[in-house]
């Protein structure tokens, strides 16, 4: 058992382009659900369309990369809209189902063969990050050729780049729902996730308030599968339902109703998941655990699922969230 | 105002003889030819309702006689089959609830609506109108609505210091009473400066300590010029604050006119005793005890 | 580097317009510069003959396709043409039937097939033809025998819509983990009839059971617990959700990442009539289903504990008040979709064909579909939501490519939410 590695590599988890992708889907997954009480779970769907609106800009359009970004944002506010509007008025869990259905449909017209051209299918798409004609996302990096940092922490200028990147993006974002949810718009998103009709009686548009939330929490959703992206290549098997699952919990372990929650939630998830993978197999080559090293990765998923179900029966206020201020929670 | 003082009443609203559907001087609410049935019931059907400005009105029948179908109607939450109606003027056909609120209604809910995860002086600052701070872009950065919150504040105040809620202001509104949270509720609701306040049952499950201090603020809205609409079951309070009382039966209006007036009519007494024609009504629907042998 | 460089976009679609004025204005296509090599500067081919009884067949085209790249071409005068490709990887060859003589088409392997290279860069694909029959199926051939295969497919998914219904209706949970109890009674009959080897009437009903006693612990275990706890819908079907992961990937950890059949999947397809072929097995599943859902609608219309099942679900105050043991319904309930989602589960093993650790989820979303279409909490609406569903799965699949035909099903669940919510049959209750 090599704890030197496997202590290693779990705490490189703290702070990998997938943790920050992570925390902003979490945020806005908290803007939804948290704050809104929104049952989002097409969040992977918004990642996917942020991710590939920025690849299919700079690859087939020629897009340089901020401008990729840009489309990859504006695609989920359509997305956004296009979803929300017909159906903000259901009910929680009908909600969930469309927003489900919704996500998964992304994914098929990423996956299918019809658009190969533009969307690479099962193949997905390479070689968007650095462009030779120089306005690829790398192509930008100012940091010079070389590694840095210390210890677990130790990244070439290519990842160091995205890392910063997400960085600013994140403390954005962070700001952005902290500003807002102290601000009277923040009041009345709590009051409408509480009891839409008595707010309607307030003379508050309810509707409209609704699709703001939503369309702010597809925007991190989309900067998320942006940061992913940037990171590496894009394929549409990573945006599965398993993912917007993965992000609740990460939301759901952080603290659904707070800034600061799903930040550190998905940070966690990360730390553990990097923990696991690097146990699980050890314990298994050494012959503790009597499985096979494949298997032991899988019983790393087992895990989150059956972590995901302690915590919302146990503490669904997550570990900073308040039960008192939770909607969802009888 | 004490409690045994009998309130002011307001006469001569009425343009000819006090009939259902009979005009009014000054109407604040028109409704004509409005039905709405359920399945295969008709839950109300009323040819012409005139709502008159200024005073407390007060909307009765026996239970299942449509006060509430008809009371969601006209403050848009729920649609009718056929019929408009109108508000100071203004067609409310297809007008969503939350813009008949900002044309100056307020309603209040027979389960009360306090927002339990908000504290007491959040839930006030909720209902002020015309806040800056609730557009999306403005709300960011609190220069735009920083001034405007700290004034709504100091109403807020005000009115919680009217309404006895005032050391309550930071808890949060799960931690009232219910009847604190009735107050709470009709306090919000006049943070919006309504013109129209429309009450659904306001005695509902309140206890009987309460109900006198309730009742004196309803009364004080019609002081500062608002108008009032209730829904109400309870005779005694009925007779003691409205002006003017609308009966309801079976979906249809089947008297109006001034409380004392109306009680003694033959339909109403039909509406709601049947058999029982001799008892007051005042006692079969009173719920509250509160005026003992004024009206008698 | 595998990306779309704008020079080789614009030659393919230079050397397909002139392709298509070629054909269109009808011109012999006897430009040697254009016909026999496109791709000149890639360094690998791809490269063929086309010839019938010896002798070469000009103007035949042949469209080379793979990994973002198109390109075309024409047979020469010597029936020869070559493609050139960016890089070595398998592609795909089609030969324009339309282009042969009349009377000739591809007699083996299909106008479309798959080169592969070997050890060098150049590889060659040859088409088997000669006098045959093109097979071109009539519309009406397509149609019929999609929609029988679709309802082939409903049929299964009805067995597993069912449960989730009645789960709704009884309970008021969502159950994002009913695709894994499909999964369960595949995977079931997968160890009792491959593993174990034992006949397949044995396994079968022996995966029924196990799913039926799946259904009980998690009711035993899991939810009725959690109902006492009191916890919300909302929490409930989070918990539902947890629980799907779990046993998900606790079946991935038994049978892995791969692909495993059941005995008898690859049964030969029997022409029945027009278009339609279908293998024994089909037949005998189809004929298991409507059984079984028989024997299920009786259960529910006929039986106590189905017309109590019906009650609470109607109304779970008043039938717990008329002295309906709602706890002992419930379970039983649960006992029956872990059934039925087993069964299923069977039947889709065979359908796909193919069992998989995902293959439950694979159609939870469909299933979804056909529930919310028929309406939330009726039986014999998930019934019919999930024969429409079927249907429509296959029949999309004349419209659009194959591989967006769930796209169709999942369009229509979120109608259906937006314009009647209740479904066909459900009660109009308030979804919003």
């Amino acid at each position: 058992m090599d704890w030197g590695s496997i202590l290693n590599n779990t705490l490189a988890g703290f702070l990998t382009p997938t943790t920050i992708a992570f925390a902003l889907a979490a945020l806005g997954l908290a803007m939804h659900f948290g704050f809104a009480g929104l049952l989002n779970f097409g969040i992977a769907g918004f990642m996917a369309i942020g991710g590939y609106g920025y690849a299919i800009s700079v690859l087939t359009f020629g897009l340089p990369w901020w401008a990729g970004m840009l489309v990859g944002v504006l695609g989920s506010v359509v997305f956004a809209l296009i979803l929300g509007i017909p159906t903000l008025r259901l009910r929680g869990d009908y909600l969930a189902i469309a927003t489900i259905a919704a996500a998964e449909i992304a994914r098929l017209l990423f996956l299918t063969t019809a658009f190969t051209d533009v969307t690479g299918s099962a193949d997905g798409l390479f070689g968007f990050n650095s462009r030779p004609d120089g306005s690829g996302f790398q192509n930008s990096n100012p940091i010079p050729q070389g590694t840095y940092g210390f210890g677990p922490f130790t990244y070439n200028e290519q990842t160091l780049w995205v890392l910063i990147f997400g960085l600013i993006v994140l403390t954005v974002a962070v700001w952005f729902l902290w500003a807002l949810m102290r601000s009277p718009w923040g009041r009345v998103i709590k009051g409408i996730r509480e009891d839409e009709e008595a707010v309607r009686s307030l003379g508050k548009n309810v509707f409209a308030y609704k699709l703001q939330a939503l369309v702010i929490g597809g925007v991190f959703g989309a900067l998320g599968g942006i940061i992913y992206t940037a990171a590496q290549n894009i394929s549409p098997g990573v945006y599965v339902t398993s993912l917007t699952f993965f992000i609740w919990t990460s939301l759901l372990l952080g603290g659904a109703a707070t800034i600061f929650g799903p930040v550190i939630g998905a940070v966690i998830f990360w730390v553990i998941q990097a923990f696991l993978s690097n146990v699980l197999p050890e314990l298994a080559t050494s012959g503790i655990l009597p499985v096979s090293t494949t298997q032991a990765s899988t019983l790393r998923f087992v895990l989150v699922g059956i972590g995901l179900m302690l915590l919302v029966i146990y503490r669904p206020q997550g570990i900073f969230g308040d039960k008192r201020e939770l909607t969802f929670v009888k | 105002m004490s409690s045994n003082e009998k309130p002011q009443k307001t006469t001569g609203l009425h343009i000819g003889d006090a009939v259902p559907g009979c005009k009014k001087k000054d109407p604040m609410l028109v409704i004509d030819h409005v039905k709405k049935t359920f399945g295969g019931l008709t839950a109300v059907d009323v040819e012409h309702l005139e709502i008159p400005s200024g005073v407390i009105t007060a909307l009765i029948g026996p239970n299942g006689a449509g006060k509430t179908t008809l009371f969601n109607l006209l403050t848009g939450f729920d649609t009718p089959d056929t019929g408009t109606w109108s508000f100071m003027g203004t067609s409310l056909s297809g007008v969503p609830s939350f813009k008949v609120a900002q044309l100056g209604q307020v309603r209040t809910f027979q389960l009360t609506k306090a927002l339990s995860l908000l504290t007491v002086i959040e839930n006030m600052k909720l209902g002020a109108k015309g806040q800056s701070g609730e557009s999306i872009f403005r709300a960011l950065f609190p220069g735009f609505w920083k001034k405007q919150d700290e004034d709504i504040e100091v109403k807020a105040m005000e009115l919680l210091k009217r309404f006895k809620l005032d050391t309550k202001k930071g808890d949060f509104a799960a931690s009232l009473s219910g009847g604190q949270r009735k107050l709470l509720e009709m306090a919000r609701a006049l943070m919006t400066d309504p013109t129209l306040v429309m009450l659904d049952e306001p005695m509902a499950g309140v206890n009987p300590a309460l109900t006198q201090s309730l009742l004196d603020h309803v009364i004080s809205l019609k002081g500062e010029g608002m108008t009032v609409l209730f829904v109400e079951h309870d005779m005694h309070m009925v007779r003691h604050i409205a002006d003017w009382v609308v009966v309801m039966a079976e979906g249809k209006v089947v008297a109006e006119g001034p409380p004392e007036s109306v009680m003694k009519e033959q339909a109403v007494i039909d509406a709601y005793l049947g058999a029982h024609q001799e008892t007051d009504l005042g006692e079969v629907t009173g719920r509250i005890n509160i005026i003992k042998g004024e009206d008698k | 580097m595998k990306f779309l460089l704008d020079d080789t976009r614009r030659r393919a679609l230079r050397i397909i317009l002139v392709a298509l004025l070629a054909v269109f204005g009808g011109l012999s296509v006897s430009a040697p510069a254009l016909g026999d090599s496109v791709g000149e500067e890639y360094s690998a081919t791809i490269f063929g003959n086309v010839k019938i009884d010896g002798e070469p067949i000009a103007g035949v085209r042949i469209v080379v396709d793979g990994g973002g790249y198109t390109a075309e071409t024409v047979t020469d005068s010597d029936g020869r043409w070559s493609i050139g490709v960016p890089e070595v990887r398998n592609y795909n060859v089609t030969l324009d039937e339309s282009t042969l003589p009349e009377g000739i088409s591809v007699l083996e392997g299909g106008a479309t097939q798959e080169v592969e290279f070997g050890l060098t860069d150049r590889v060659a694909k040859n088409f088997f033809i000669g006098e045959g029959e093109r097979n071109e199926t009539s519309i009406f051939d397509q149609i019929v025998s999609r929609f029988i295969y679709g309802i082939n497919f409903g049929l299964m998914l009805g067995l597993a819509a069912v449960g989730v219904s009645l789960v709704f209706g009884t309970t008021g949970l969502s159950n994002f983990s009913h695709g894994e109890m499909v999964t369960f009674g595949a995977v079931a009959a997968l160890i009792f009839g491959v593993g174990l080897q034992l006949p397949l009437f044995i396994a079968i009903p022996i995966a029924v059971a196990l799913s039926a006693g799946l259904g009980w612990s998690l009711d035993a275990g899991l939810w009725r617990p959690l109902r006492k706890k009191g916890l919300g819908i909302v929490q409930l079907m989070i918990v539902s959700i947890g629980l799907s992961l779990t046993m998900r990937y606790v079946i991935q950890f038994v049978i892995g990442g791969g692909t495993e059949q059941l005995p008898g999947f690859d049964a030969p397809k029997m022409n029945l009539f027009g278009a339609v072929a279908l293998s024994s097995t089909d037949l005998m599943s189809m004929g298991l289903s409507i059984v079984v859902i028989v024997a299920f609608a009786y259960w529910l219309l006929r039986t106590k504990t189905g017309k109590a099942t019906r009650a609470i679900s109607d109304n779970p105050d008043l039938a717990a008040a008329s002295g309906i043991d709602v706890d002992k319904v419930i379970r039983i309930v649960w006992i029956m979709s872990a059934s039925l989602a087993g069964l299923a589960g069977v039947l889709w093993a065979y359908f796909r064909p193919g069992i998989k650790w995902d293959m439950g989820t694979q159609i939870l979303l469909l299933i979804f579909a056909a529930v919310t279409l028929g309406g939330l909490g009726t039986a014999f609406g998930a019934l019919i939501g999930a024969l429409i569903v079927g249907v429509l799965v296959e029949m999309s699949g004349l419209l659009i490519p194959a591989d967006l035909k769930y796209v169709g099903a999942l369009v229509v669940l979120i109608v259906v939410l937006l314009v009647r919510p209740q479904g066909l049959l459900g009660r109009k209750q308030r979804v919003g």
